[in-house]
C-alpha cells in the first residue's frame, strides 16, 4: 500500500523539517499571493467609495472568516460539521458577557472569545473522535450539540435567556467599534487574513499534510505513527477558535445577540456554504465562495427585487446550478484540465 | 417548582400524548431512513418536502373539499412522482459522488421550494377545521383527538407497508442489495440510477402520508418544515440509520421522551431531552437501536 | 436636489415659480412630446419624487408580519400621493423603495447603506426588533430618519440614537398597560379571577413580557400559578394544556406567535379546558380576524392587548374594508405600517424639506392628530411617542371589537366567559 500522497507539492512534506523552515519553503509562492490579495484588499477603501459596496465586502469577508474556520476542519480535515454555530455562539456570548458583567473591553472579549472557542473546539472534537464519529454522524452530532446550546442559552439567567444581551453603543478602536464603515471593513480584513493565513499554514505544514492524511486515508495515517485522534481534535480546537473570533465581529458590529441569532442553524450554514462553493479543502476557496454567494445574492435582488420569495428561490437555483457544472468548486475550476473532475 | 401529584396525574396523558406525537414523528422519519440508507445522503430538503405534502393536502380540502384522508390517494403518488424527478433529474446529477454536493444541492432545493411556497402560497399560516378535529376519544382517562389516533394507525401501517415492499418485490430486493453496495449491483445489471430515484421517490411517498395525517391536527406554512428536520433525523439516528423498525420504535421513543421531558422540565428546556439522548446514542451506540454497525 | 424640493411653491401661482422650475419643465414638457401618447397635463411641473425607504424582513422566519406591514405602508402612500402628495413641497409624490432584510439582522443593516445610497430621505420598518437594533443603528450613522413600524424593544429608543421614531406603545408601556387593564376587567366584573397560567414563548418577547406579568400581578391579588415557556415551533400543546388542566387556573395569559397561540387554543378546547377569560399581550393572533374566524368557537370570547385603531373613527374601518377587499387580512402589523409612514408623512410636511436632518427635527417636534388610532396628538421623548397605548380587544361572534378603554370601546366585554 502507498502512503496516501500529502497535499503539498513536496511528496517528503510527511517528514519533513519543523513547520516553521517549511513553511518558509515549500510555501512562498502562497505567501506571497495572500500578501498581494491582503494589500489588494486593504487599498480596496481607496477605490471604493460606494458605502454599501464597502459594507458588502466587509459582510462577505466576515463571511470568509466564517468560512475559511469551517474549511480548516471540513475542508482539510474531512470532517463536516453542521453545528458550527456552537463556537460562533460562545465567542459571541463570551465578548458580550464579560463587556457587560464584567465591564472589561471589547478586546478582552476577541481573546476570550476565541479561546474559549478554541477549547469547546478541543472538547467537542475530543468526545467525537475518541468514539470514532465520522462522516453523517460526526455533522449529526455537532447539530445537535448547537441546539444544545442554544436550549441553555435560552435558560440561564446569565445569557439574558430568550430576552439577548445588547452591548452598550461605543465609539473607538479600543471598544471595536467603529464611526466609520472602513473600521469595520478592517477589522473585518484583519480577522479574515489571520484566518486565510492558518489556513495556509495548515495546508503547507506538517500538520495539515498529517490532518489530509487522516482525511484521505485514517487507517494508513495510523499505520504512518499519526495519531489520527490527536490531529482531527486539534483542528476542530483551531477550527473552533477561529469560528468563536467570527461571532464576536457579529457581536460588535450588530450589539445585539439572543441564541436564535447566534445558535441558530442559519450561522452553520453559512460557515459551510462558502467554502464548499469555493473549493474545499483550499486556501482560498472561502474567499471565492464568500464573494461569489454574496454577489449572486445582490444578482438575485437585482434581478427579481420585486419579488423577494422568488429572488431567494433563483439564488437557491443558482446555487444548485453551480453545484451540478463546477462540482469541484470555483475555486479549482483552472484544475478541471490539469487533473481528471 | 412543579408537585409530584400533578406529574403523577399527568404521566399516563402524557405517555399516551406522546406515543401519537411519535407516531407522526416515525412517518416523517420512515421517508429520510430509506433515503439514507439507500443513497446515504442526508436529505437537507426533508423539511421543505412535507411542507409540499401538507400544501398539496390543503389545496386538495380548500378548492376540491377532499378528505385530508382521502387525500391519501393523490398525495402519496404525487409526492412519489416529486421524488423520482428530483432525484434522477436535479440531485443526482449534481452529486458527482461528493457528499459536500449533495448537502448543497438538497440545500439548494430546499431554499428554493420554500420561497416558491412563499410566493405561491403567501406565508400565512393555514389550517383546516373537519368534522372530526375536536372529536375526542378516551383511553383510560388519557383524552386524545381522533385525528392523532388515526396518525397513530396510520405509521403503523406504513411502516408494515414498507415492510412487506422491501422484503417481498424485486423492487425492495433491488433496494437492498443497491444499499449494501451500490458498485457490485450495478455489476449484477441492477440499474442503480433509477433504484436510488425510487428510493427517493418512496421516501417522498412517505412524506406524503405523514401530511396526511399531519394537517387535521396541525398547520402548515412555508416554514412549517423546519420543526421537523431535527426531530426527523433524532429519530433516524436512534432507531439506526435505514432502520424501518428503528424508526418507528425511535419516533415513538422521541414523542415520549420530548412529552415526558415537557412535563418535568418545562416545554422549552424540556427539548434539550431529545437532543442529549441524540448524542448520548451517536457516542455510544452510533448504529442505533435497530442498525446495523458498519 | 434638496435644495430645490425645499423651495416652497405656491398652487395660486405656478407661473411665478422660480426659474429653475421653468426649466425643467420645459425638459420635461420636450421628453413628453418626444413620446407619444403620454398623458402630458397630468405630469407638468411635478416635483421629484420623494424617495422613502421601506426596509421589512419580507423572507425568512418572519416574513408574514413584514409583508402584513409592506401593505399597510403601500396603501398609506397611495392616500397620500392619491391626495395630491406633500403640499408643502409642490404636491411632490412618495416613491418607496422595498428592500427585503430577509429576516436577518446583519442583511438589514447592509439594506440599509443601499438605501442611504439611493438617496431615501427616511425609512419605515423593519418590524422585528432584533432587526431593528442593527438597521437604526446603521441608519444613525447617516442621519436617516426611522420611522418604526413595530420593533417593540425599550432598548431600540432607550439607547439614545437621535433618528428612531416609535408612533405606536413600546413593549414596557403596552405591558404595563395590558396588566391595568386586566385588571379594570376584572375589577367591574366583581373580582371573579383570582389565579392566573402564563404560557409564553421563549425568546425577547414572550420572556419579557411574562416577567413582568409574573412580577406584577401578585401586587394587584392575584395568583401566579404557573409560568410556562415553549420553543418555537412547539409541536404539540397537549401537555402544556392537561397541566393547565390540573391547575384550574381562573385565567390563561398568552404571549406568543401565531402559530403557537392558535394550536393551544385549539389543543385547550379539545381537552376541554375552559378558563374564565384567556388575555394576551401583543398576542400573535388574539386580534386577528382571520384566527377569530378560523378557529370559530375556539378563539370565541378571546381578550388581547394590543394594536389597533379608534373603531370610533370611520377612517378605520374604512381601512380595514379595504384592505380585506383586496382579499388580505387585516392584522395589526398592516395597520402600524400605514401609521407609520402617514406619521413620516405628516414630518415632511412640516418639514417643508427632505433634508434628512429636517425630517429628524420634524420628527421629534411632530404633535400629528390627524390619524385614527386611540392616541391623541403625538410627543416624542428620546422617540417614543408618549401618547400611544394599545386598547383590549375580544372576540366577540368570530370579529375583533374593542372593549377598553372605555372611551374607544365598540363593545361590551364578555368576562367572566359565559360559554358552558
Amino acid at each position: 500500500m502507498h502512503t496516501p500522497a500529502p497535499i503539498g507539492r513536496t511528496p517528503a512534506a510527511a517528514d519533513a523539517p519543523p513547520a516553521v523552515v517549511h513553511l518558509l519553503g515549500g510555501t512562498r509562492r502562497s505567501i506571497r499571493l495572500l500578501g498581494l490579495i491582503g494589500m489588494a484588499l486593504a487599498c480596496a477603501p481607496l477605490v471604493v467609495r460606494s458605502e454599501f459596496h464597502l459594507t458588502f465586502m466587509t459582510l462577505a469577508l466576515y463571511s470568509t472568516l466564517l468560512g475559511s474556520a469551517w474549511n480548516i476542519l471540513g475542508g482539510f480535515g474531512g470532517q463536516y460539521s453542521f453545528g458550527h454555530a456552537v463556537f460562533f455562539g460562545l465567542g459571541a456570548y463570551t465578548g458580550a458577557i464579560l463587556q457587560v458583567h464584567a465591564g472589561l473591553p471589547a478586546w478582552t472579549g476577541l481573546l476570550a472569545g476565541s479561546a474559549i472557542g478554541g477549547a469547546a473546539g478541543a472538547a467537542l472534537g475530543a468526545i467525537s473522535f475518541r468514539y470514532g464519529l465520522r462522516g453523517s454522524y460526526f455533522a449529526l452530532v455537532t447539530l445537535a450539540m448547537a441546539e444544545v446550546f442554544r436550549i441553555i442559552a435560552n435558560s440561564v439567567p446569565f445569557t439574558g435567556a430568550g430576552v439577548g444581551m445588547m452591548i452598550e453603543l461605543r465609539s473607538g478602536p479600543a471598544d471595536l467599534q467603529f464611526e466609520s464603515r472602513q473600521g469595520y471593513y478592517y477589522f473585518a480584513l484583519a480577522l479574515a487574513l489571520v484566518a486565510l493565513a492558518v489556513s495556509s499554514w495548515v495546508r503547507h505544514s506538517r500538520f495539515g499534510a498529517a490532518l489530509a492524511a487522516v482525511r484521505d486515508n485514517e487507517d494508513a495515517a495510523r499505520a504512518l505513527g499519526i495519531d489520527a485522534t490527536r490531529i482531527k481534535v486539534a483542528a476542530t480546537a483551531l477550527s473552533g477558535s477561529l469560528m468563536a473570533a467570527g461571532g464576536v465581529f457579529y457581536l460588535q458590529y450588530f450589539h445585539y445577540i439572543d441564541p436564535m441569532l447566534v445558535f441558530g442553524p442559519a450561522v452553520s450554514v453559512e460557515a459551510l456554504l462558502g467554502p464548499i462553493v469555493g473549493g474545499l479543502g483550499t486556501v482560498l476557496g472561502p474567499l471565492i465562495g464568500a464573494f461569489a454567494l454574496a454577489l449572486v445574492s445582490q444578482v438575485a435582488t437585482q434581478a427579481l427585487g420585486q419579488a423577494p420569495a422568488l429572488s431567494m428561490a433563483l439564488y437557491g437555483v443558482i446555487l444548485i446550478v453551480m453545484v451540478t457544472f463546477l462540482p469541484r468548486g470555483l475555486g479549482r475550476l483552472r484544475l478541471r484540465r490539469g487533473r481528471h473532475a | 417548582m412543579i408537585d409530584s401529584a400533578l406529574i403523577g396525574a399527568a404521566l399516563w396523558p402524557a405517555l399516551v400524548n406522546g406515543l401519537t406525537m411519535g407516531a407522526i414523528y416515525a412517518l416523517i422519519a420512515l421517508g429520510l431512513t430509506l433515503i439514507y440508507g439507500v443513497l446515504h445522503i442526508i436529505n437537507f430538503a426533508h423539511g421543505s418536502l412535507l411542507m409540499v405534502a401538507l400544501y398539496a393536502v390543503l389545496v386538495l380540502f380548500e378548492r376540491l373539499g377532499i378528505d385530508p384522508y382521502a387525500a391519501l390517494v393523490v398525495v402519496v403518488p404525487g409526492m412519489f412522482g416529486i421524488g423520482y424527478v428530483l432525484q434522477r433529474f436535479v440531485i443526482n446529477p449534481a452529486r458527482h459522488g461528493r457528499d459536500e454536493n449533495t448537502l448543497l444541492v438538497t440545500l439548494g432545493l430546499s431554499i428554493v421550494i420554500e420561497n416558491l411556497a412563499s410566493h405561491f402560497f403567501k406565508t400565512d399560516t393555514r389550517q383546516i377545521e373537519t368534522a372530526y378535529t375536536f372529536m375526542m376519544v378516551d383511553l383510560a382517562g388519557a383524552v386524545i383527538s381522533m385525528p392523532r389516533l388515526l396518525a397513530f394507525a396510520g405509521a403503523l401501517a406504513s411502516c408494515l407497508a414498507l415492510a412487506v415492499l422491501m422484503r417481498s418485490t424485486d423492487l425492495g430486493r433491488a433496494i437492498r442489495a443497491v444499499a449494501r453496495e451500490a458498485q457490485g449491483a450495478r455489476v449484477v445489471g441492477i440499474d442503480v440510477d433509477h433504484v436510488f430515484a425510487m428510493s427517493f421517490a418512496i421516501g417522498l411517498a412517505c412524506l406524503g402520508a405523514a401530511a396526511c395525517f399531519l394537517l387535521p391536527t396541525y398547520y402548515v406554512s412555508p416554514q412549517v418544515g423546519h420543526g421537523f428536520v431535527l426531530i426527523a433525523f433524532t429519530v433516524v439516528v436512534l432507531g439506526g440509520m435505514g432502520s424501518f423498525t428503528g424508526s418507528l420504535v425511535g419516533g415513538l421513543l422521541v414523542g415520549v421522551i420530548e412529552s415526558l421531558g415537557g412535563l418535568l422540565l418545562g416545554e422549552s428546556l424540556g427539548q434539550i431531552g431529545v437532543f442529549v439522548i441524540f448524542i448520548v446514542i451517536l457516542l455510544f451506540r452510533p448504529a442505533g437501536l435497530f442498525g446495523q454497525r458498519t | 436636489m434638496s435644495e430645490t424640493m425645499s423651495e416652497p411653491t405656491s398652487n395660486a401661482t405656478p407661473s411665478a415659480a422660480a426659474a429653475p422650475g421653468r426649466r425643467q419643465f420645459l425638459r420635461v414638457s420636450g421628453v413628453l412630446a418626444a413620446s407619444a401618447g403620454a398623458a402630458p397635463g397630468l405630469l407638468l411641473a411635478q416635483p421629484a419624487p420623494i424617495k422613502v425607504g421601506v426596509l421589512l424582513p419580507l423572507t425568512g422566519a418572519v416574513a408574514y408580519p413584514g409583508q402584513q406591514s409592506r401593505e399597510g405602508v403601500m396603501l398609506a402612500v397611495e392616500d397620500i400621493n392619491g391626495r395630491g402628495g406633500i403640499q408643502s413641497l409642490g404636491g411632490a409624490k412618495l416613491d418607496t423603495l422595498v428592500a427585503d432584510a430577509q429576516s436577518q439582522p446583519q442583511v438589514g443593516a447592509a439594506e440599509v447603506d443601499k438605501l442611504n445610497e439611493a438617496g431615501v430621505c427616511a425609512i419605515v420598518g423593519p418590524y422585528a426588533s432584533a432587526i431593528a437594533f442593527a438597521t437604526t443603528q446603521a441608519a444613525a450613522r447617516h442621519n436617516i430618519a426611522c420611522v418604526l413600524d413595530q420593533a417593540v424593544a425599550d432598548q431600540i429608543t432607550s439607547r439614545g440614537l437621535k433618528n428612531v421614531f416609535r408612533f405606536g406603545p413600546s413593549y414596557e408601556m403596552a405591558v404595563r398597560t395590558g396588566i391595568n387593564n386586566f385588571h379594570i376587567l376584572n375589577t367591574v366584573a366583581g373580582k371573579p379571577v383570582k389565579s392566573v397560567i402564563v404560557v409564553h414563548e421563549e425568546s425577547l418577547f414572550g420572556t419579557g413580557t411574562a416577567a413582568t406579568i409574573a412580577r406584577d400581578l401578585p401586587a394587584l391579588g392575584y395568583e401566579v400559578l404557573e409560568v410556562i415557556k415553549h420553543a418555537n415551533p412547539t409541536r404539540d400543546f397537549n401537555n402544556i394544556a392537561l397541566r393547565i388542566k390540573a391547575r384550574n387556573p381562573d385565567v390563561v395569559m398568552q404571549a406568543n406567535y401565531l402559530n403557537e397561540f392558535a394550536l393551544l387554543l385549539r389543543t385547550l378546547r379539545q381537552q376541554g379546558v375552559r378558563p374564565k377569560a384567556m388575555y394576551s399581550i401583543f398576542g400573535g393572533g388574539g386580534s386577528n380576524p382571520k384566527v377569530a374566524k378560523e378557529l370559530g368557537e375556539a378563539a370565541e370570547g378571546v381578550l388581547d392587548c394590543n394594536h389597533w385603531f379608534n373603531p370610533r373613527d370611520k377612517r378605520g374601518a374604512a381601512l380595514r374594508a379595504r384592505v380585506e377587499k383586496k382579499g388580505l387580512t387585516f392584522t395589526h402589523e398592516l395597520l402600524m405600517g400605514y401609521n407609520a409612514t402617514m406619521l413620516l408623512a405628516d414630518a415632511i410636511e412640516r418639514a417643508k424639506s427632505i433634508r434628512r436632518e429636517a425630517i429628524i427635527d420634524a420628527l421629534a417636534a411632530s404633535t400629528w392628530a390627524d390619524h385614527f388610532m386611540p392616541y391623541g396628538p403625538t410627543r416624542f421623548v428620546n422617540g417614543q411617542n408618549q401618547g400611544a397605548q394599545p386598547v383590549v380587544t375580544q372576540i366577540l361572534k368570530g370579529d375583533v371589537r374593542v372593549v377598553l378603554p372605555n372611551t374607544y370601546a365598540e363593545a361590551e366585554a364578555i368576562f367572566p366567559a359565559t360559554r358552558g
